[in-house]
C-alpha cells in the first residue's frame, strides 16, 4: 500500500493544494453558489439543506437585515425595503429605468452620476450595492462549507449583457469582496454542464451543433454554439436583456387588474398582492387547465388559453431572437443537432412547446434548468484557478452587439461587430473635422443600429492636445480591445504627435474606481489600514506569481532562447524584484518594481510566445501524419 | 509579440489566396488551446496582458484569412500596397451597369408578392457575381498584376455588400 506523504513542518505541499474556487449564478430571481468536487459539480446549499438564495436583499434602517428567504418574507408587508429582481437594473441608467416603466415597485432617486438608486430606510441603495449583498451571502456560504477563505469565483451574466452591464456585475463581485476570475455568459455555462457528459464528443472530426435557450427571471439568452472535442465555440448570441418571466407575471397582473376592475393607481401593497397571485396562478397553470385565484376579496378563473393569451407575444419576441441568431451564425433551424433548455422559465410547457416547434428538435433538460448554470461555472472555476490542469476545455465565446463609436452627424461607426470571437483588439482611424482642432471628443457606444440615440452609450472622453493642422489631416487611432470577460477598454491616439488618451470605459451611471474604493473603505469590513495591507498583499501575491512564472519559463526556455547576458541581465532583476518583495511595505514601490521586471523581460516574453507557436503547430503535424 | 509575423504565418500556412479552410481552423483551435487567456487565469497580470493579446491577434488573423474579402485585401497589403476600402474605385462601366440593375431589381422585390422566391433567385445570382470576381482576382493576384487585383477587390466590395443587403431584406420579411 503507498504511504500517505505528509510535507515537512512549514513547507507547504502546494504543488497538490486545492483550491477554493466556485461558479455563482447571479440569477433576478435565485442565485446559487457551486463547486468542484471529486471531480464533479455540485451546488452548495445553505444550513437548511436548500440550493437556491431568493435574489431579495431586504433593508432596515441599520442597513441589511437578511438576505434570501428571510427576505422575501418581508416582500408583502415591507415592499419598498424588500428589494427583489434587482438584477434588472444592474448597469442601467436612469433613462432605462424609465422606460422598463412601473413594473418596478420601488421609489428611485437619481444621483449626480445618473446611476439611479432606490430609496430604502437605510438610505438610497445601488443595483451594484445590492448584488454585493447577495453575492457576499453566496460567497459566505462557499466559505463555510469549503472550510476557507475563496481563491476565486466565476459568475455567470446573461450573453446579451452590455458593457455596462457586466461591469456592473464585476465591480459588485469586488466590493463583496471577492476575486472574480472570469465573468462566463450563462448559456456557455450550460452548454459546459452538459458538454461533460456528451456522449457525441468522443470524435474530433464531429462536431454538434447546439442551441442553448435560456429563459430566466428577467432576461433571455440563445446562444449557437458548436462543439467538438474540448471546445466550445459561440456561433453567435442573442437575446433581450429586459425579458424575462417576470415579464409574463406583469402581464398576468395586468389581466387581473382589468378583470377585477382596480383602476389604473394601484398602491405599492396592491402591486405586489397582485405579482404574487400572478406568479403562482402562472406556476400552477404549469400542471392544471386553469385556476381559481382569490385577491382583494374578489375571486376570479384563469384558463390556460387565457394565459397563453397573454404571454404567447412575449414569447415570440424570443423566437425572433432565436431566428436572428441562427442568421448570424449562418445556420439553418434544421441543422441544430440539439436544443438546450435553461432558466427557471422554460419550465412552463407553453415555452418548451413552441422552442421545440421552432427547431423541429425535442428539446434537452436533463440537467434541472435551476441549476445548470451554476455547475457550468463551477466547472469552469475549476479549471482556471488550476485545480483540473489535465482539461483541455477550450472556451471561444463572442460579444453580443456591436462596439462602436459616434461619428458626425450622430451616426454610429461600429468598430467591433457583434458575434465576434474574443479577447478581440481593432483599430481605427479617425481625423479632424475643422482647421486648427487642437481636441477630439470620443463617445463610445454599443448596439447595432445605425443612429448614436439608438445605441448604449458606454462612455465619453476627450483627446486633448492635437497639433493645430488643416482639417482631415490629423490621424487619430482609436483602439478597442475586449478582454476575454467581454469587457472593453478604449484607448485614441494622435499619430504623428503620439499623445494619447485611455480609458477603462466606465459607464457614465456606474462607479468609478475611487468609488469602489470608498464604498470598501466605508464598509466594516475594510478599515484604511486594512486597505494598506490589502494593496500590499494583493503587489506581493502578483510579486510571487510573476517570480515563479519567470523562473519557470527560465529553468525551461532560458538557455535555449536567451544569450548570456540577456539571462543574466533578468536574473539580476529578479533577485531585485525578489527583495523588494520580501522587504518593501509599500505596495506602490513593489508594483513599480513588477513593472520593471515585465518590461525587461518583454523579449523573452515574445520569443517565447514564438516558440509556443511553433510547438502548438508542430505537434498538429504530427498527429496529421499519423492519420 | 512578435509583430513580424504575418496573418499567414501564425497559422504556419503559404502566403496564398488558396486556402486549406480546415487546416486553417485545425491549427487556429491548437493556438487558441495554448494562448486563450483562460490558459494564464493563475498566472501573474503581466502574462495574462500577453495572453489577452496573443489571443486577440490569433482571433484577427483567422477572421482577416478566412473571409474572402478581408483575405484579398489583406493579401494586397502584404505587397505594401494600401488596400483600404476608400481608395479604390472600379472603372469598369459595365460591371457598374450590372450593379445598377441589380439594386434596382432588389428595391423592387420589397413589398412585391413573391418577394421570396424573386430574392432566392438574386440570391444565386449574386453569389456566381462574387465567386466569378474572385476567381478573377486569384489568377490576377497570382500574376502580379495589382492593378486589375484592386479593381477586382473594388468589385468583390460591391458584390459582398450586394450579398449582405439581401440577407438584410430577407431577414426583414422573415420578421414580419
Amino acid at each position: 500500500m503507498a504511504l500517505l506523504q505528509i510535507s515537512e513542518p512549514g513547507q507547504s505541499p502546494q504543488p497538490h493544494q486545492r483550491k477554493n474556487a466556485v461558479g455563482i449564478d447571479l440569477g433576478t430571481t435565485n442565485s446559487l453558489v457551486a463547486t468542484v468536487r471529486s471531480g464533479s459539480e455540485v451546488i452548495l446549499p445553505d444550513e437548511q439543506g436548500r440550493n437556491l438564495l431568493p435574489s431579495v436583499v431586504h433593508y432596515e434602517s441599520e442597513g441589511v437585515s437578511c438576505v434570501g428567504y428571510e427576505a422575501a418574507e418581508h416582500n408583502s408587508s415591507d415592499p419598498l425595503n424588500t428589494l427583489s429582481s434587482i438584477k434588472r437594473l444592474l448597469g442601467r441608467g436612469v433613462a432605462d429605468i424609465k422606460t422598463l416603466g412601473d413594473t418596478l415597485p420601488y421609489e428611485f432617486t437619481s444621483d449626480e452620476g445618473g446611476m439611479p438608486k432606490i430609496k430604502t430606510v437605510h438610505g438610497a441603495v445601488s443595483p451594484i450595492q445590492v448584488s454585493s449583498e447577495i453575492l457576499r451571502k453566496l460567497s459566505g456560504r462557499a466559505e463555510l462549507a469549503l472550510g476557507g477563505m475563496l481563491d476565486g469565483a466565476v459568475i455567470t451574466v446573461p450573453a446579451y449583457f452590455d458593457d455596462a452591464q457586466r461591469q456592473a456585475t464585476k465591480d459588485a463581485a469586488t466590493l463583496a469582496g471577492i476575486k472574480v476570475l472570469r465573468l462566463l455568459n450563462e448559456p456557455t455555462a450550460a452548454a459546459i454542464a452538459y458538454g461533460l457528459d456528451a456522449e457525441v464528443l468522443d470524435d474530433e472530426s464531429q462536431q454538434h451543433l447546439v442551441a442553448v435557450y435560456d429563459l430566466g427571471g428577467g432576461t433571455f439568452d440563445i446562444s449557437i454554439l458548436r462543439l467538438s472535442k474540448g471546445v466550445f465555440e459561440v456561433l453567435a448570441t442573442g437575446g433581450d436583456s429586459a425579458l424575462g418571466g417576470d415579464d409574463f407575471d406583469y402581464a398576468i397582473a395586468n389581466w387581473l387588474r382589468t378583470e377585477l376592475d382596480l383602476g389604473e393607481t394601484l398602491d405599492v401593497y396592491e402591486q405586489r398582492i397582485l405579482l404574487e397571485a400572478a406568479k403562482s396562478a402562472k406556476e400552477e397553470l404549469s400542471q392544471n387547465e386553469q385556476v381559481e385565484l382569490d385577491i382583494l376579496d374578489s375571486s376570479l378563473v384563469l384558463t390556460r388559453d387565457t394565459m397563453y393569451q397573454l404571454i404567447d407575444d412575449l414569447i415570440d419576441q424570443t423566437l425572433l431572437a432565436c431566428k436572428r441568431s441562427m442568421r448570424d451564425a449562418n445556420i439553418a433551424a434544421n441543422s441544430i443537432n440539439e436544443v438546450v433548455l435553461v432558466g427557471g422559465s422554460t419550465r412552463m410547457p407553453r415555452v418548451a412547446e413552441k422552442v421545440s416547434d421552432l427547431f423541429g428538435l425535442e428539446p434537452k433538460c436533463t440537467i434541472d434548468p435551476d441549476l445548470v448554470v451554476a455547475m457550468g461555472a463551477a466547472k469552469q472555476a475549476d479549471v482556471l484557478v488550476g485545480n483540473n490542469s489535465t482539461d483541455d476545455m477550450l472556451l471561444l465565446d463572442v460579444i453580443p452587439l456591436s462596439l462602436g463609436i459616434e461619428t458626425m452627424g450622430g451616426l454610429t461607426e461600429k468598430i467591433i461587430h457583434r458575434n465576434t470571437t474574443i479577447p478581440v483588439a481593432k483599430a481605427q482611424e479617425f481625423t479632424t473635422f475643422k482647421d486648427g482642432q487642437t481636441a477630439m471628443s470620443i463617445h463610445v457606444v454599443q448596439g447595432d443600429r445605425e443612429l448614436v440615440s439608438d445605441c448604449r452609450s458606454l462612455a465619453r472622453f476627450e483627446l486633448r492636445g492635437i497639433p493645430p493642422m488643416v482639417a482631415g489631416s490629423a490621424k487619430i487611432q482609436v483602439s478597442y480591445q475586449v478582454d476575454a470577460d467581454g469587457l472593453l477598454n478604449v484607448s485614441a491616439r494622435e499619430l504623428t504627435s503620439g499623445v494619447e488618451s485611455r480609458i477603462e470605459v466606465k459607464p457614465s451611471y456606474g462607479l468609478s474606481d475611487s468609488e469602489i474604493t470608498q464604498m470598501l473603505q466605508d464598509s466594516v469590513s475594510y478599515a484604511r489600514d486594512d486597505m494598506q495591507a490589502r494593496a500590499l498583499r494583493e503587489q506581493q501575491v502578483e510579486a510571487d506569481r510573476m517570480l515563479e512564472d519567470l523562473q519557470a519559463a527560465m529553468d525551461k526556455d532560458g538557455s535555449a532562447l536567451l544569450a548570456n547576458s540577456e539571462l543574466q541581465c533578468l536574473q539580476v532583476a529578479l533577485q531585485e524584484l525578489q527583495q523588494f518583495r520580501d522587504t518593501s511595505e509599500d505596495h506602490r514601490q513593489l508594483a513599480a518594481q513588477i513593472e520593471i521586471v515585465g518590461k525587461t523581460s518583454e523579449e523573452f516574453a515574445a520569443r517565447r510566445m514564438d516558440a509556443s507557436i511553433k510547438q502548438a503547430l508542430a505537434g498538429l503535424s504530427l498527429d496529421d501524419a499519423l492519420k | 509579440m512578435n509583430n513580424s509575423k504575418n496573418f499567414f504565418e501564425i497559422f504556419s500556412l503559404p502566403v496564398a489566396w488558396e486556402l486549406d479552410a480546415e487546416q486553417l481552423e485545425v491549427r487556429f483551435r491548437a493556438l487558441q488551446k495554448t494562448f486563450h487567456p483562460d490558459r494564464y487565469a493563475s498566472k501573474s497580470d503581466f502574462e495574462k496582458r500577453l495572453a489577452v493579446q496573443m489571443a486577440a491577434t490569433i482571433n484577427q488573423a483567422y477572421e482577416t484569412i478566412k473571409t474572402p474579402l478581408s483575405r484579398a485585401q489583406y493579401l494586397l497589403e502584404l505587397e505594401d500596397l494600401d488596400a483600404s476600402q476608400e481608395t479604390h474605385i472600379t472603372s469598369d462601366g459595365q460591371f457598374l451597369m450590372d450593379q445598377m440593375l441589380l439594386r434596382e431589381a432588389l428595391s423592387e422585390i420589397r413589398g412585391s408578392e413573391n418577394a421570396k422566391e424573386a430574392l432566392v433567385s438574386l440570391s444565386i445570382e449574386a453569389q456566381q457575381t462574387a465567386a466569378k470576381i474572385q476567381s478573377e482576382f486569384a489568377s490576377q493576384y497570382q500574376q502580379k498584376a495589382y492593378n486589375k487585383a484592386f479593381e477586382s477587390l473594388a468589385k468583390m466590395q460591391f458584390a459582398i455588400k450586394f450579398i449582405d443587403d439581401i440577407n438584410e431584406l430577407e431577414a426583414e420579411l422573415e420578421d414580419l
